[in-house]
């Protein structure tokens, strides 16, 4: 880019496509229903493609999110008039298309409630719990988030048929059973929002997923899940306790990332990262969300994990870490939950307050657990405890299982150099 | 200076049809942060897409003259739009289009204007 250009030359901001995507498709199914969402997405293609053919040439427009509008309601109106379906409502449909005002944006501050309304009945209808869980998380992430079936596979190590055969079956849920677009009714919404926060919460795990190396596709999974919860803490039917504790455990681990690579890529250990990097606004709002989060009378498992998440990013320093308190929310976390990352999380805290042994005897009691034999930070956890103890092969061996599921070379690089080193202590 | 006509073939929008949002704002941001370049520099005069419609084709034969719709939108040849950039000679204007990221797409044509003026 061009120092000394124009600043009066409109600028894209960034993630604008991506952004005025996910607004478009809700406010266009919200328009044709939620059986038509196929339909509002060829719209929205189709605005994406027509920005493509012609920006390059006449420049970028003054407003583009305007621009959009304008070609997106074009389209719905040509849609309209040629679809079979909409013959019967017509009139109705053509007219709510054109008292859309042009002002009326992804981004224009003005409309900002109905933009969060709108987006909110979309997450609730895609997260609607008759989906199957991986349907909800892909078809989210299309139509919300406004990636692509492709963007979404490889950020998933799937393929990409089995992504768009995940939102084809979720489309044909909400067809079958004529899913409403919008929010659930005041008595339903606790367990609906179940289903929504899970969403969130692995969209955001799996941009943060800290054994996967760099990849901008994950780092815009963790903002826009941060997004799209804060949708949830400003609407009154949603901004309840947990929601804020969901927030405040994505804002103490977004906090973290800009120290979690290295220049290489390479991931840095939590006990070795420089805090000076951490991200000192997003601690503060996770400060202020955790403690929105303090009311009631439901200790949340997001409760518990922004806690945790809070211990590490709020301690000065690696040995200043609350170890005892870690291990306590663990141990209420696994008595909540049962699940086997949950009891491997709390081994490694065990391992800092107890010791290596204790932590490693506690390990074998989930060995058995089948989602482990190709869960790389099992292995890797493994590894670290037999070599604190000076059992070198043992250490050798897991560290090879674990650098034999790295799915990214910087990965891969981090576990080749714990395998030498603990090679090298053993000489 | 002279003025120089650069003909874009193959409209960008022509791509895969898998783009996501993020992929085609990153290639308008390239034509954008070219264009910039160009009018920064004062170079710029005149841009514009051409219709995507194949336009019309007059042949005349026999004394009539048949017009016929352009085929173009299906050839690859179709110029997609135009820029008329300033520049003292041929290489230079070559120049101005060696980062134009349409070369990643199709080809540039790069043709003077033939600027005749009146004694």
């Amino acid at each position: 880019m061009s120092h000394g250009a124009d600043t009066t030359v409109p600028r894209l901001v960034d993630h604008l496509f991506r952004q005025n995507a996910g607004f478009l498709i809700a406010r266009l199914t919200g328009i044709f229903g939620g059986s038509y969402i196929d339909d509002a997405e060829d719209v929205v293609q189709e605005v994406m493609i027509r920005a493509l053919k012609t920006w390059p040439f006449s420049g970028v427009p003054e407003n583009p999110s305007a621009w959009m509008v304008r070609v997106a309601k074009n389209c719905a109106l040509d849609l309209i008039r040629r679809h079979q379906v909409f013959r019967h409502k017509q009139d109705t449909l053509i007219a709510t298309v054109e008292a859309w005002h042009e002002s009326d944006t992804a981004d224009a501050p003005r409309f900002s409630h109905e933009v969060r309304d709108e987006q909110l009945r979309m997450i609730f209808m895609s997260c609607h719990p008759e989906i199957s869980p991986e349907g909800r998380l892909a078809l989210t992430l299309k139509v919300v988030g406004g990636f692509s079936t492709g963007e979404i596979a490889r950020a998933f190590l799937s393929s990409e048929a089995t992504v768009a055969q995940r939102i084809v079956r979720a489309k044909k849920k909400i067809r079958g059973l004529t899913l409403p677009f919008a929010m659930p009714v005041a008595d339903q919404v606790a367990g609906r929002l179940d289903s929504v926060l899970q969403v969130l919460y692995l969209i955001f795990n799996e941009g943060h997923s800290a054994h996967e190396g760099k990849n901008h596709i994950r780092a815009e999974f963790c903002q826009d899940a941060i997004r799209l919860v804060n949708l949830l803490t400003r609407h009154p039917l949603t901004a309840v306790p947990e929601v804020h504790a969901l927030a405040a455990y994505f804002y103490f681990q977004a906090a973290r990332l800009p120290a979690r690579c290295d220049a290489r890529g390479v991931p840095v250990i939590l006990a070795r990262q420089d805090r000076r990097l951490w991200d000192q606004e997003m601690m503060q709002r996770g400060v202020l969300a955790m403690a929105r989060s303090a009311r009631g009378v439901h200790l949340s498992a997001y409760h518990l994990k922004a806690e945790i998440a809070s211990c590490h990013t709020l301690a000065e320093t690696a040995a200043a870490t609350d170890w005892p308190r870690i291990l306590h929310l663990y141990d209420l976390l696994l008595a909540q939950s049962g699940d086997a990352v949950v009891a491997l999380n709390r081994v490694v805290a065990l391992a800092e307050t107890i010791g290596p042994r204790a932590a490693l005897e506690e390990l074998d009691r989930w060995s058995a657990e089948p989602r482990f034999e190709t869960y790389l930070p099992y292995f890797s956890v493994r590894a670290e405890l037999h070599a604190r103890l000076g059992e070198t092969e043992a250490s050798r061996r897991a560290y090879r299982r674990a650098l034999a599921l790295a799915m990214s070379e910087p990965v891969s690089d981090y576990f080749r150099e714990q395998l030498e080193a603990v090679t090298a202590r053993d000489r | 200076m002279a003025h120089y006509m650069i003909l874009l073939e193959e409209n960008p929008g022509n791509m895969p049809p898998d783009l996501s949002p993020e992929d085609i704002q990153s290639i308008v941001a390239k034509y954008q942060a070219w264009r910039d370049g160009l009018a920064s520099q004062g170079r710029l005069q005149d841009s514009n897409k051409l219709k995507d419609e194949g336009g019309r084709l007059m042949v005349k034969q026999g004394g009539t003259t048949q017009v016929t719709d352009g085929p173009y939108s299906e050839s690859k040849e179709v110029i997609a739009g135009y820029f008329v950039i300033e520049a003292a000679n041929y290489d230079e204007a070559v120049a101005l289009c060696q980062n134009c990221p349409h070369l990643d797409y199709g080809r540039i044509m790069v043709r003077a204007v033939d600027m005749v003026t009146c004694p």
